[in-house]
């Protein structure tokens, strides 16, 4: 177990360094300057010259890399061009936002997405699994921002039950903040559901065609016991690896849902940001989502060993 | 205890709702589609810095008014030497900046030597240059004095670029900024909102709103239904495209449209072959059909410009048939430059929906007399670094939104790389021009050696849409500058 986490933890390492490389040449490469976009068209190409000075620009390129990675192993992503704040600050005030939805719809995703995939995977071939995996169908076919603009007219232009987007922040209270993230967080939830009740499916009846299955029927055992004891558990791995990407992909993925909803979370700070090649907190915010999908990426993995025992002692 | 100050709390708050409901409204939330980089118009050029606190929380000595019209604002009044070089301001008295400091000349002196510094990162640094000396004369009094008169001075002024701020400010002004307006600061939740409240200590007319609030929302799609659900009750800078006609049709809306300052060219590198030959570029102005480009690219509510010129300035004249749409005149035309089959060449084009738009339908349009575009979308970043700085283009469509800014043309070195000294001599004269009827004139002669050059495509002028609430007042039709003064806005009930 403890060399199978040593493992786990060097191989998470090396893709950190590898990325923060990558991540800082791709952005070299890219053409634009944050001074003239600050400055705009009429300013003398002297002054673009002085604020490149002043943002600490016009430094040698190995320096400015060791500059950031040594920043970043200190916890201290720097200070943004355009905003001029600590890129940490810039973060914190996204990920208020960011984590709570992902949190709440990855949740949502789950409680819809196993329930579905156990309940077809019982019934498999017959005309309700085959409904509910064209159900499914319909969810991963259908466009993210176009659901989230019905779920809009439905329910804040006509009921008016929610706001049509923003976020007031959770200074104004659980209860208006949550209510800001309700229709976000269903809008991002069903189709992730539709996939992941796939994913249960297929899982659960390659499961359910094993031998100890069979065993466990022959010896008299109910269907819903062997589901939920036997098929389910070791259907898990493929759910979780699903489940781990999703995660990464609802915390920085989600600029479209967050545009329709005007959300201030991290996917359209990163979109601003590079638009407006304030190159710090791009770089910053990949590196921080990089570290997340590794970590997440380790817990799948560990968790992988909780559910199977046999990873804990198979070296 | 605990729950009898729950009881009278829900009371107050109930008793506050039922009062405000009877009063008028004195709150208002607009939309924006991009949020500020910081909130210093002192320093840097985006446009959102001005739209969020123009007039609302900073102030200059002078303003410009609705109708692009310089009134006095800081500065009550002013006198002019007779050589048209020294300009003594008589400023308001008792003033205060929202951090309780007071307004003095002193801090004139500083904004205007700041802005105009060596280590200014002012994004219209041009605008003071002019200037040579500003003199404190007494606490209420400032004397500048010009290198040479400059007739377009009051109006330089005017701009966001030239508020008046506090030294004790200036250097946290893009995070939290004092100004002297009728608004103050109170609240920048990143990506969401910026919130400002009035300021009792405002020395003008009281105005009627408590709280405004610019909330950004950055597509189009999601503010029409903000604007249906009550929660946004203004879109002063509405995005062309389809969501306009839903709203149209709505009675609780207004839908405004008005003029901006935005000239929208297709830029041409007049250094680069084969446009550096006036017969090609005629060409290009013969094919362009400017009626239904504006219909493609506008929804049709843009005005069609023949010049560099904003058609709602007193001094514009209508130079929209120098060129006039004629496609057999344009081959002609290409055939004597020595194209009779045409030529290739590329069009690249900024990420906003005119651009976009409008490039697809001039390609067409060329395509017709054989010039073959190949449409280069960039990134804005991309196309300040290929097309403005290193004048790497053929053509581009681009609005100009500065307002008054046809002496661009008379810039070395500008990435239209156009040179006449003819154009030069009429801007310096401009420049040394204070009388408003020759000035007016030589705007005039200004307009027609462009149009008659035909420098760039001159296409149309941006339209403004503003949508909003049928019951909220005094929000500015035009956009003489790029603004959202809500000095005047209520309301009505």
């Amino acid at each position: 177990m403890t060399a199978y986490l040593l493992k786990r933890l060097l191989i998470g390492a090396a893709t950190l360094v590898v990325a923060s490389v990558v991540v800082f040449l791709v952005l070299e490469v890219v053409p634009g300057d944050p001074a003239r976009l600050m400055l705009g068209m009429n300013a003398s190409d002297a002054q673009v010259e002085l604020l490149r000075e002043q943002m600490g620009l016009n430094q040698p390129l190995v320096w400015r890399y060791l500059d950031w990675a040594r920043g970043l192993l200190q916890l201290d992503f720097g200070k943004s061009y355009t905003y001029s704040v600590p890129v940490a600050d810039l973060i914190k005030e996204r990920l208020v936002v960011s984590l709570p939805l992902a949190v709440i719809a990855l949740a949502l995703s789950t409680l819809i997405a196993i329930p579905v995939g156990l309940f077809a995977a019982a019934r498999r071939g017959k005309a309700s699994d085959t409904a509910a995996m064209a159900a499914a169908q319909i969810g991963v076919a259908m466009p993210n921002f176009w659901f989230a603009l019905l779920l809009v007219y439905v329910f804040a232009v006509w009921l008016r039950l929610v706001p049509a987007g923003g976020f007031p922040g959770w200074s104004a209270g659980i209860w208006p903040a949550l209510k800001a993230l309700i229709l976000p967080a269903v809008a991002l939830a069903l189709p992730q559901a539709a996939i992941l009740s796939r994913v249960t499916r297929a899982a659960l009846i390659e499961v359910l065609g094993e031998d100890y299955i069979r065993t466990a029927r022959a010896k008299g055992m109910p269907m819903r016991a062997v589901l939920w004891r036997h098929a389910l558990r070791n259907a898990m791995i493929p759910v979780l690896t699903i489940m781990g990407l999703q995660f990464a992909f609802l915390l920085a993925g989600t600029i479209i849902i967050e545009n329709v909803f005007y959300l201030p979370g991290l996917g359209r700070l990163v979109f601003q940001a590079i638009t407006q090649r304030d190159l710090i907190v791009v770089e910053s915010v990949v590196m921080l989502l990089v570290a997340i999908v590794v970590l997440v990426n380790l817990v799948v993995d560990l968790s992988y060993a909780l559910v199977d025992p046999r990873l804990r002692t198979r070296q | 205890m605990k729950q009898w100050k729950t009881i009278l709390a829900a009371a107050a708050i109930a008793l506050a709702s039922s009062t405000a409901a009877m009063a008028a409204r004195t709150d208002l939330v607009l939309g924006m589609p991009l949020e500020p980089p910081h909130l210093d118009p002192t320093a840097g050029a985006a446009a959102a810095i001005d739209e969020v606190l123009y007039a609302n929380v900073f102030e200059g000595l002078t303003r410009i008014g609705q109708r692009g019209e310089v009134l006095p604002d800081l500065a009550e009044s002013w006198t002019i030497s007779d050589d048209g070089k020294t300009y003594t301001f008589k400023l308001r008295s008792g003033v205060k900046f929202h951090d309780g400091t007071d307004f003095n000349a002193d801090d004139v002196k500083f904004s205007l030597d700041r802005a105009r510094g060596e280590n200014s990162v002012n994004a219209q640094k041009g605008l003071f240059a002019p200037i040579d000396t500003v003199e404190v004369v007494d606490p209420s009094t400032v004397k500048v004095t010009l290198k040479n008169p400059l007739g377009s001075f009051l109006y330089n002024l005017g701009w966001g670029d030239a508020v008046i701020v506090a030294p004790e400010s200036a250097e946290t002004n893009k995070e939290k900024p004092i100004g002297t307006g009728p608004f103050k600061f109170q609240n920048w939740a990143k990506g969401s909102a910026i919130t400002l409240v009035k300021a009792d200590s405002y020395w003008g007319d009281p105005i009627a709103l408590d709280r405004a609030e610019f909330r950004i929302i950055p597509d189009a799609a999601a503010a029409v239904p903000a604007l249906l659900s009550g929660d946004v009750q203004a879109l002063p800078n509405f995005q062309l495209g389809d969501a306009l006609a839903q709203v149209r049709a709505d009675p609780r809306f207004k839908v405004v449209i008005g003029t901006t300052e935005g000239e929208t060219v297709l830029a041409t590198n007049n250094k680069k072959p084969p446009f550096d030959k006036l017969k090609v570029r005629q060409a290009i102005a013969h094919a362009i059909d400017r009626k239904a480009l504006i219909d493609g690219a506008t929804g049709g509510l843009g005005t069609p410009i023949g010049s560099h010129f904003a058609p709602h300035n007193p001094a514009y004249v209508d130079l929209t048939g120098t060129y006039p749409h004629d496609i057999a005149k344009a081959k002609e035309l290409l055939k004597e430059a020595g194209y009779p089959d045409g030529f290739k060449a590329t069009l690249k084009l900024p990420p906003v929906g005119y651009a976009r738009q409008g490039g697809e339908i001039v390609a067409s349009q060329l395509r017709e007399i054989g010039i073959d575009l190949q449409i280069i979308p960039v990134e804005w970043a991309d196309w300040l670094k290929q097309v403005f700085t290193d004048k790497d283009y053929d053509l581009s469509i681009v609005s100009h939104t500065e307002p008054n800014d046809i002496d661009i043309y008379a810039r070395k070195d500008y990435y239209f790389n156009y040179d006449n000294p003819a154009f030069n001599k009429v801007i310096d004269e401009l420049n040394l021009t204070s009388d408003e009827a020759k000035r007016t004139e030589l705007y005039k002669q200004a307009q027609k050696i462009l149009a008659d050059d035909a420098v760039n495509g001159f296409l149309f002028e941006l339209p403004k849409v503003g949508i909003w609430d049928a019951k909220v007042e005094g929000l500015w039709e035009n956009s003489p500058i790029q603004a959202n003064d809500l000095t005047k806005v209520k309301w009505a009930d």
